[in-house]
């Protein structure tokens, strides 16, 4: 999940910045996110479109899915519907939304449900969430509902719990794009005993589902979070998620320290960052070594990072600030006495480290 | 009074007061109560919510307690009541309240612990910010420190947490049209608290710490440090006022790598520090950490020798507090466990103030 966790640079605020330009002049987007079939995605889709109604907004809806039970069919029977258009191609039956129609109709809001479902060849798009974006181009809000399953850069986690891919696949982007999205819970224990258990997963694959779900919500509300910092110019330097900075030296003992931070970062569902100051004058052993452990560092995928000016510590904790560190990891020092007047460098992280954990690794391999 | 199978507990978490956590247990009441079953309300609070009040139509409900303290009258659950009455399920609103002084139990979650080894199962609701390892993070980001806190062990009892979600916008919209709360308490509660900052915030914090609990029920019981052996974590206690972070922080690592937690002090000459120590021991030992004193004579190597004894993997410690320049020539604690136990790591916690 590094591509979600990572701290906005100049580029990304660009692209911020004109998709603020866009949004302005886009419908809004509202997605709900469940973890699997019958977690009740669609009726609190069509609830909101109800309550929105109700406050009198304009409100259509674009797409029904599938079996519609009692409860969402009494809240459809208070919505205007403007109706998908049924299509065969090659022996198998469509469902197409109507955009011609819809943007004749142009509500305010438009409700589309089997957010993850294709169209035959030869439509306007060949996947419904373009169909999506269309609206939303048009100036026309939707709100809509997709699982976790369906998320095209999850399928491999998706396929590691289920051991299936899923056909049609929305991506990411379009989640962290959404403005708003919404999680919708419940425990897995409900839903087997709920109706039909065709197709559905069992228990344990529902519970790491879920878990998938909450974490990708917790991404995106992430990236939401920075963004707000960012364009109302508040520079904070806390953190939510759990940033896990592994400072490497040629000498030091780096794979404990790289295994346990990637562990940590595993549980905590954060980030691992690894750093060194770029020294001139290595001599060639260290830089094999440095080497080798910066190899290790990409294999346990951490984002490496080279950090430039004289003195360790300030680099140190410089970049620690600027990234919203929550633990950064050194090795102990090999000096075995105190040395008077001159602190070592842990000595001074330890009296400056406010903001962060420092946590000192044995240079054995005992850890 | 202890039944012959515990009683069920399912937490309806939430990150705010108004994002539905009452009405969706409510929801799930009224079709637990459509299936056939024997459930009452113990205690619900409606807080005035038309649409919530409407949703107890058709439920019994066990009257309250009435209280007198300080001269005013409170209400709370009459959990004797709800015993007598020995309902299937119970619902029981707020978990982390804390009652009035003289009405029995000190907090709520006591008299659901009650509830359950009754063997009824209670249906219940929470803030994510109301856990106890999460008081330093909520803190920190939210700039307000939670006083009404419910210890994690009680929270991993339950069965079942469902994460009950609201956009923070959508939830401002609520709190504007006063659905929430009464107008002026509004306004006073977007200002302070209900910042769309904070409330993200929060948000984050309450799915990484369902993501995390989904996770939890997955895992077989132990885990093991990279080594093969079990991690243990050892916190050193003083009479600092930052041995709560300290040990907040340290029983979170625990938890999250499924270790085990200890805590140590080293007692020096009895002095003004005791009571302060003796307040953070009996906090450690509510969070179900396993406290020891151990003798001098240094600080340092009574800490050393206590960590190979109990074979400890991790030492916490807070950070030492800022020193006059002449000290500087001596070594601060933590800089001598840093020399005398170089084979274990070492975390000098952060204060984040």
């Amino acid at each position: 999940m590094a591509d979600l966790s990572r701290r906005p640079d100049p580029e990304e605020l660009l692209r911020r910045v004109q998709a603020e330009e866009r949004r302005e002049r886009r419908g809004r987007l509202k997605v709900f996110l469940g973890y699997a079939p019958r977690v009740g995605k669609s009726f609190r889709m069509f609830d909101e479109g109800r309550r929105r109604k109700e406050r009198g907004e304009d409100v259509v809806v674009g797409s029904v899915q599938g079996d519609v039970t009692p409860d969402i069919q009494a809240i459809l029977s208070q919505l205007e519907l403007v109706p998908t258009i049924p299509e065969r191609y090659a022996g198998r039956e469509y469902q197409v939304v109507d955009l011609a129609g819809l943007f004749r109709r142009h509500p305010q809001f438009c409700l589309i449900d089997g957010l993850a479902s294709d169209n035959p060849p030869g439509s306007r798009n060949p996947q419904r969430w373009q169909d999506v974006e269309n609206l939303l181009g048009r100036g026309i809000g939707v709100i809509t509902a997709v699982n976790v399953q369906h998320i095209r850069e999850r399928q491999d986690d998706v396929a590691r719990v289920t051991g299936k891919r899923a056909a049609y696949s929305v991506p990411e982007a379009f989640l962290i794009d959404a403005d708003d999205i919404e999680v919708v819970d419940a425990p897995p224990e409900a839903l087997l005993g709920r109706g039909d258990q065709t197709g559905l997963p069992d228990a344990r694959q529902l519970a790491e589902l879920r878990e998938l779900a909450l974490v990708l919500a917790a991404n995106v509300v992430d990236r939401q979070l920075q963004g707000y910092l960012t364009s109302h110019g508040i520079a904070a330097t806390w953190g939510v998620q759990e940033r896990i900075l592994v400072c490497l030296t040629p000498r030091s003992n780096a794979a404990p320290m790289l295994r346990s931070g990637r562990r940590n970062a595993r549980r905590f569902h954060g980030a691992l960052l690894a750093a060194y100051v770029e020294q001139e004058n290595l001599d060639p052993e260290d830089r094999r070594k440095l080497e080798a452990n910066l190899d290790l560092a990409r294999e346990l995928e951490a984002e490496v990072h080279c950090l430039k000016g004289g003195d360790l510590v300030d680099a140190i904790l410089a970049f620690a600030r600027e990234q919203h560190v929550t633990q950064v990891f050194l090795g102990h020092t090999q000096r075995d006495k105190p040395r008077w007047f001159s602190r070592s460098p842990i000595d001074r992280l330890i009296e400056e480290a406010v903001d962060f954990d420092l946590r000192l690794f044995p240079h054995g391999d005992r850890a | 009074m202890s039944a012959e199978r515990k009683g069920r507990l399912k937490i309806y978490l939430g990150y705010a007061a108004g994002v539905g956590k009452t009405y969706r247990m409510l929801d799930e009441a009224q079709a637990l109560r459509a299936e056939g079953a024997d459930i009452v309300i113990g205690y619900f609070e409606a807080h005035g919510r038309g649409d919530t009040i409407a949703k107890t139509e058709g439920l019994e409900t066990v009257p309250r307690r009435a209280v007198s303290y300080g001269g005013s009258q409170f209400e709370e659950m009459d959990t004797e009541a709800v015993l007598r009455r020995r309902p299937a399920v119970a619902l029981v609103d707020e978990f982390a309240h804390t009652n009035v002084p003289g009405a029995g139990r000190e907090k709520r979650w006591q008299d659901v612990r009650a509830l359950l080894d009754a063997g009824i199962d209670v249906l219940t609701t929470m803030n994510v910010q109301h856990l106890e390892s999460l008081n330093d993070q909520v803190w920190r980001v939210t700039g307000v420190r939670v006083r009404e806190t419910v210890p994690d062990w009680v929270v991993d009892e339950a069965e079942e947490a469902v994460f009950v979600d609201l956009t923070p916008q959508a939830l401002r919209n609520r709190i504007e049209r006063g659905v929430v709360y009464a107008p002026e308490k509004a306004r006073r509660a977007m200002d302070n608290f209900f910042t769309e900052t904070n409330l993200t915030a929060l948000r984050e914090i309450a799915m990484r710490h369902a993501a995390h609990e989904a996770e939890d029920k997955l895992r077989p019981a132990t885990a093991r440090a990279p080594s093969g052996r079990r991690e243990r974590i050892l916190i050193c206690l003083t009479g600092s006022p930052s041995s709560a972070i300290l040990i907040r922080r340290g029983k979170r690592m625990a938890d999250y790598l499924q270790a085990d937690c200890i805590a140590v002090h080293v007692s020096g000459p009895a002095g003004r520090e005791r009571e302060a120590v003796e307040r953070h021991m009996s906090f450690a030992r509510n969070l179900r950490i396993e406290t020891h004193v151990v003798d001098g004579p240094g600080v340092a190597a009574a800490i050393a020798g206590f960590a190979r004894d109990q074979r400890i993997t991790q030492i916490f410690m807070g950070r030492p507090g800022p020193r006059p320049v002449w000290k500087r020539l001596h070594e601060s604690v933590v800089q001598q466990v840093v020399r005398q136990a170089r084979d274990k790591q070492i975390t000098i916690v952060a204060q984040r103030g």
